[in-house]
C-alpha cells in the first residue's frame, strides 16, 4: 500500500499527513488528521455532510482524493470559530434552533459561510439554492434558512454595511 | 402517587415555554459532538459486512479461507459463529431477529448480512469481505404484498402460519397475521349514508433517511464483558438483542450512547451492533463497524409499502395489507387502530394483514402505520367533502373526536385537541387568504397515540449549587433542552445552571426507547419528580439548619425561605456547600413506568401549484397546526412539526424504493432516492396548539410523530383540487401525475 505525504493548510495551520493515493480527503481528514467534525453521510457527494471549504469554495470532501489537497487551504467546522468566538452563523444556528440531531450541521455551516463570503445579502431563495446540496432530514430546513438570513443581517449590522 | 397540577391554572412558568440555547448545541456547531463513527479506541480495528446480492436464495456454502489469508484480516465470522437460537429453543421472534442480523440458511433480501470481517483498515476489511465466496441457490422472490399473497407465491418462511385467523391455516404462507378493529353494524351504517365512496390506495416503502449511517464500536474483554458504543434510539433494547445474539446476559454489556444523527424510528433496532461485538470477541481487539449509505438503503428499515381499500365516514370498511419486509412485524396493527381515530365513527370494520416480502425488515418510521392509512382515509374524506359540496374543515369538525368519545381502539378519550387543531387551521391567515392563482388547496388531519413507558432520572446537586440531570433517553431532537427547562422550573434556578447528561446502561436504570413521542412526557415526568424530591430534601436541610419544623420552610425562587421571614433565605448553593453537615450529598433518583400519554392530533393545510407540462408539484405554502399539550421548548416543538411535514412532502412527491425485476434495489443512494432539499420548499408555518394533557404535571403530550401523518393526503387533496386529478398511489411523482393529467385530457 503506497502512502503519499500531503502538505496543506488546515484551519490556518500548516499540516502534513500521509494518505493512500486513492483515499478520499474525507477519510484522511477524519482518520489521519483527526477532524471528525467532517461527517460521512453518503460518500458519493449527494448529502453535503462532509462539506468543507477548499480555498474558500464549498467542496464535498468525499469527492476529492486526499493528495489533491496538496498546497491548498482547507477550512473545516473545527476552524469556523475564530479564537474562541463563534462565527455569527454558529451563533444564529444555536439561537434559532437550526439543528436537531446535528450531524448535517457542520456541512450546512460551511456551505452557508461560502455563500455569505460571496454574497453577504442573500435572499431567501438564494439561501435555499446555495444550500440545496446539503441534506437535512430533521428540520425541514425552515430554521436553517432563517438562521443564515439572521447571520447575514447580524454580520451586515456589525460592519455597518446596509443591506 | 403524585398530585397532578392543572397546567391551565398554572400559567406563570419562568422557564418552561422559553427558548434557551440547547445544552448540547455548542458541541454540535463546532464539530466536537461525538457520533458513533467518530469514536476511536486504542488498538481499534475496522469491520465490514458481506451481504447477499440476491433477494431470495438458499445458502449452499460459505468459503472464508481466501478472506482469512488477506492482509490485515484479524477475524472473519458467519452465522455459524453465533449461538443457534432455534436449536436452543428460543422464542420465534428471537430466532427471526438473529436471522435478520446475520443469515444462517437462507438470505431473504438483497443486502442481508452473510458474513463479516475485521481488519486493520476499513479498506482491507471491505476487500476481504468481497473475497468471501458464498454459493447460493437463487429462489423466486416476492417483492410486494400482491406478489406475496398471490396463489403459488414463493414462501419466505416454511414455519410461518397466519396468526389470528379462524380456522388456523395448515400450511405456511407469507401472511404473518391478521389485525381487526370493529364496532357497530356496517350494513346499518352504510344504509344510513347518502353517499358511499370506495377506493384502492397504494403506498411504496420509503426510508427514514437519517443522515448518519449506522455504526458501532465494540470492545469485548476476555472475562465476557462487552463495551459497546453506538448511536441509537434504544440503548437498552439493542443491548438486549445483542446479548441474545452473542449469548450473554444483558448486564454483561455496557452501552454508552453516542450522539445520534437522526433516527425517526429507524434506529430502534439492532443491525451492526451484534456483529461488531462478535468480531471484537473473535479478534480480541476493539472493532468499529460503519455502514455506508448503500448499506443503509439496502439493509436497514424502510417503512411498509401497502395496499388499502376504503369506505366512508358514517361507516368505515377498511381492508389493508402491509409489507413487513423479510420478517413479520409491519405496523398494520397500529394502522388499524389509528385509521379513523380522528373521528367519531359509529360503525366500522377494519382488517389488516401483515405480509412478509423479500425486502429488509421494516423498521418504525415516525407514527408507524398511521401516515399510510391516513393517505387513504383523509383522501377519501376530501372526495366526500367535494361530493356533498362541504368545506373540508367543517366536514371534519362535524365528525371530530373529542373528550368522552370512545376511540376506535377502545379507550374513551380524555381531553384531546383534535377540534382545536381544525379550528386553528380554519382561523389561520393561510386559510383565510384566497387560494393563489393557479394553485389548489388541500387539508388533512392526523392522529397518533403517543406513549409513556419506563424512565428514570437522577438529579445531583453539586457543591456550587449547580445541578446535573442524569437520564437514559438519547437526545434525538433537543430533549436535553426540555429536561434542563423542567429542572430549572422546578428548582427555581437559571437554566444555565442545569447540565443534562444521557448516561450509559450501567449508570442509569432501564430506560425505554426514544420513540413513540415519549421522551418529553416520560423522561420529563421523572425529572420533574426527582427535582421535587430534591426540593423536599432541601427544605428538610433548611429546617435542620434553622431548627424549625419542615412546614415552616418554603422553597421559592431557588432558595429556602422561613415562612416567618425571620431567617435569611438559604440558596441552593448555600445548602449544597454545607451538605456534608445536613445529611450528605444531595441527590435523588426517581423511577416510574409512566402512564397517561396524551393523544396527539395535527391538521395541515397546503397550497400546491402543478406544472401541467411536466407533472411537477410545487409546495407554495404550508401550515401545520399540532396539539403539543404544552410546548416546553417551543423552538424544538416547531422543529418536530416542520421536520415531520417535510418528510411527509418527500413521501408524497418523490420517495420510493424502486426494484429491478431480479429483486434488487435500483436506487440505494441519495442521488436516486431523492429526499426534499431546501430549494424544493417554502417556510413551514407552525401553529402550536396547547390543550394540556391532564395526566402530566406540565400538560405534555409528545410531539415527535403525528406531524408526518397528514401531509400525503393533504397534498393529494390539493393536487386534486388544482388539477381534477385524484391520485390514489404514492408517490405523486411527476411521471405519475403527468400520466393522470394525460388521462384527464383524454377523458375530457
Amino acid at each position: 500500500m503506497t502512502r503519499v505525504p500531503v502538505s496543506c493548510t488546515i484551519n490556518g495551520h500548516e499540516e502534513a499527513f500521509l494518505a493512500e493515493s486513492g483515499e478520499s480527503l474525507l477519510n484522511a481528514l477524519r482518520d489521519e488528521v483527526g477532524l471528525t467534525g467532517v461527517k460521512e453521510g453518503c460518500g458519493t457527494g449527494d448529502c453535503g455532510a462532509c462539506s468543507i471549504l477548499v480555498d474558500g469554495r464549498v467542496t464535498c470532501a468525499c469527492l476529492i482524493f486526499a493528495p489533491e489537497a496538496e498546497g491548498h487551504e482547507l477550512t473545516t467546522i473545527e476552524g469556523l470559530a475564530d479564537a474562541g468566538h463563534l462565527h455569527p452563523l454558529q451563533q444564529c444556528f444555536l439561537e434559532g434552533a437550526a439543528l436537531q440531531c446535528g450531524v448535517c450541521t457542520p456541512g450546512f455551516l460551511l456551505a452557508a459561510k461560502a455563500l455569505l463570503d460571496k454574497n453577504p445579502h442573500p435572499t431567501e431563495t438564494e439561501v435555499r439554492y446555495a444550500l440545496a446540496g446539503n441534506l437535512c432530514r430533521c428540520t425541514g430546513y425552515d430554521k436553517i434558512i432563517r438562521a443564515v438570513l439572521d447571520a447575514a443581517a447580524d454580520m451586515a449590522a456589525a460592519t455597518g454595511d446596509a443591506a | 402517587m403524585t398530585v397532578t397540577d392543572d397546567p391551565t391554572t398554572n400559567p406563570g412558568y419562568k422557564w418552561v415555554g422559553t427558548r434557551p440555547i440547547r445544552p448540547d448545541g455548542l458541541d454540535k456547531v463546532t464539530g466536537k459532538a461525538q457520533f458513533s463513527a467518530d469514536l476511536v479506541l486504542p488498538n481499534m480495528i475496522e469491520g465490514a459486512v458481506a451481504r447477499s446480492p440476491h433477494a431470495h436464495a438458499r445458502i449452499v456454502s460459505i468459503d472464508t479461507s481466501v478472506a482469512e489469508a488477506m492482509p490485515g484480516v484479524q477475524a472473519v465470522i458467519t452465522g455459524a459463529d453465533f449461538p443457534d437460537l432455534a436449536e436452543a429453543g428460543a422464542p420465534a421472534a428471537d430466532v427471526r431477529e438473529s436471522k435478520k442480523i446475520i443469515a444462517r440458511d437462507k438470505v431473504l433480501f438483497e443486502g442481508h448480512p452473510v458474513a463479516a470481517v475485521a481488519a486493520t483498515t476499513r479498506q482491507e476489511a471491505q476487500k476481504a469481505a468481497a473475497a468471501i465466496v458464498v454459493e447460493y441457490e437463487v429462489l423466486p422472490h416476492a417483492l410486494t404484498v400482491s406478489e406475496a399473497m398471490a396463489e403459488g407465491a414463493p414462501v419466505l418462511h416454511d414455519d410461518l402460519i397466519t396468526a389470528n385467523v379462524e380456522p388456523t391455516p395448515e400450511t405456511a404462507s407469507n401472511v404473518a397475521s391478521r389485525a381487526v378493529q370493529q364496532r357497530g353494524d356496517l350494513d346499518e351504517g352504510f344504509a344510513a349514508a347518502d353517499v358511499v365512496l370506495e377506493h384502492r390506495y397504494t403506498t411504496k416503502p420509503v426510508h427514514q433517511g437519517y443522515i448518519e449511517p449506522h455504526a458501532a464500536v465494540a470492545d469485548a474483554s476476555q472475562n465476557g464483558r462487552v463495551n459497546l458504543w453506538f448511536s441509537s434510539q434504544s440503548p437498552f433494547d439493542i443491548r438486549a438483542t445483542t446479548a441474545k445474539l452473542i449469548g450473554c446476559s444483558p448486564s454483561r454489556i455496557k452501552v454508552t450512547p453516542a450522539e445520534i444523527g437522526g433516527g425517526f424510528g429507524g434506529k430502534t433496532v439492532a443491525y451492526v451492533e451484534p456483529i461488531a461485538a462478535m468480531l471484537s470477541r473473535k479478534a480480541n481487539r476493539p472493532v468499529r463497524v460503519v455502514m455506508d449509505r448503500h448499506e443503509v438503503f439496502l439493509a436497514t428499515g424502510p417503512t411498509s409499502g401497502s395496499v388499502t381499500n376504503d369506505g366512508k365516514i358514517t361507516a368505515a370498511d377498511i381492508w389493508m395489507a402491509f409489507e413487513a419486509g423479510a420478517f413479520p412485524g409491519s405496523p398494520v396493527g397500529a394502522a388499524a387502530m389509528t385509521a379513523i381515530a380522528c373521528y367519531d365513527v359509529p360503525n366500522f370494520f377494519i382488517e389488516g394483514f401483515d405480509v412478509v416480502v423479500n425486502k429488509p425488515k421494516v423498521a418504525a418510521y415516525r407514527a408507524p402505520g398511521a401516515p399510510i392509512i391516513a393517505f387513504g382515509v383523509e383522501g377519501l374524506l376530501d372526495e366526500l367533502a367535494r361530493a356533498i359540496d362541504m368545506d373540508p374543515i367543517e366536514l371534519r369538525l362535524a365528525n371530530a373526536a373529542e373528550e368522552g368519545v370512545q376511540a376506535p381502539y377502545g379507550p374513551v378519550h380524555p381531553r384531546i385537541g383534535m377540534v382545536e387543531t381544525l379550528e386553528a387551521i380554519r382561523d389561520s391567515d393561510h386559510y383565510r387568504s384566497p387560494v393563489p392563482e393557479g394553485c389548489g388547496r388541500g387539508v388533512a388531519s392526523g392522529f397518533w397515540f403517543n406513549i409513556g413507558g419506563n424512565s428514570v432520572a437522577t438529579v445531583n446537586v453539586h457543591e456550587d449549587g449547580n445541578v446535573s440531570v442524569i437520564y437514559g433517553s438519547p437526545d434525538i431532537g433537543g430533549s436535553r433542552a426540555s429536561m434542563a427547562l423542567f429542572a430549572a422550573e422546578e428548582l427555581g434556578i437559571d437554566v444555565e445552571r442545569v447540565t443534562p447528561h444521557i448516561a450509559d446502561t450501567d449508570t442509569i436504570g432501564h430506560t425505554d426507547v426514544t420513540g413513540g413521542s415519549r421522551v418529553t412526557l416520560s423522561a420529563g415526568k421523572v425529572v420533574v419528580e426527582a427535582c421535587r424530591m430534591i426540593k423536599d430534601d432541601l427544605r428538610r436541610r433548611a429546617a435542620k439548619t434553622w431548627d424549625c419544623d419542615l412546614d415552616e420552610v418554603d422553597w421559592v425562587d431557588g432558595q429556602a425561605q422561613h415562612v416567618s421571614g425571620t431567617e435569611s433565605p438559604l440558596s441552593l448553593a448555600a445548602l449544597a456547600g454545607k451538605a456534608g453537615r445536613t445529611g450528605g450529598p444531595i441527590s435523588a433518583t426517581y423511577t416510574e413506568n409512566v402512564r397517561g400519554a396524551g393523544a396527539g392530533f395535527s391538521t395541515q393545510l397546503v397550497d400546491v401549484r402543478v406544472d401541467e407540462e411536466t407533472g411537477q408539484t410545487e409546495i407554495v405554502r404550508y401550515t401545520t397546526a399540532q396539539d403539543a399539550g404544552k410546548a416546553i421548548h417551543p423552538s424544538y416543538v416547531e422543529g418536530q412539526m416542520q421536520g415531520g411535514v417535510v418528510q411527509g412532502i418527500g413521501w408524497a412527491l418523490n420517495e420510493e424504493y424502486i426494484h429491478r425485476a431480479d429483486g434488487t434495489l435500483d436506487n440505494p443512494g441519495f442521488l436516486d432516492y431523492r429526499i426534499p432539499v431546501a430549494s424544493d420548499l417554502p417556510m413551514i408555518e407552525t401553529i402550536v396548539v396547547e390543550v394540556p394533557n391532564p395526566n402530566h404535571p406540565y400538560g405534555v403530550r409528545g410531539v415527535g410523530e403525528v406531524g408526518i401523518v397528514p401531509p400525503m393526503a393533504a397534498i393529494a387533496n390539493a393536487i386534486d383540487r388544482s388539477t381534477e386529478c385524484r391520485l390514489h398511489d404514492l408517490p405523486m411523482s411527476p411521471v405519475r401525475l403527468l400520466s393522470a393529467i394525460n388521462d384527464r385530457d383524454a377523458r375530457d
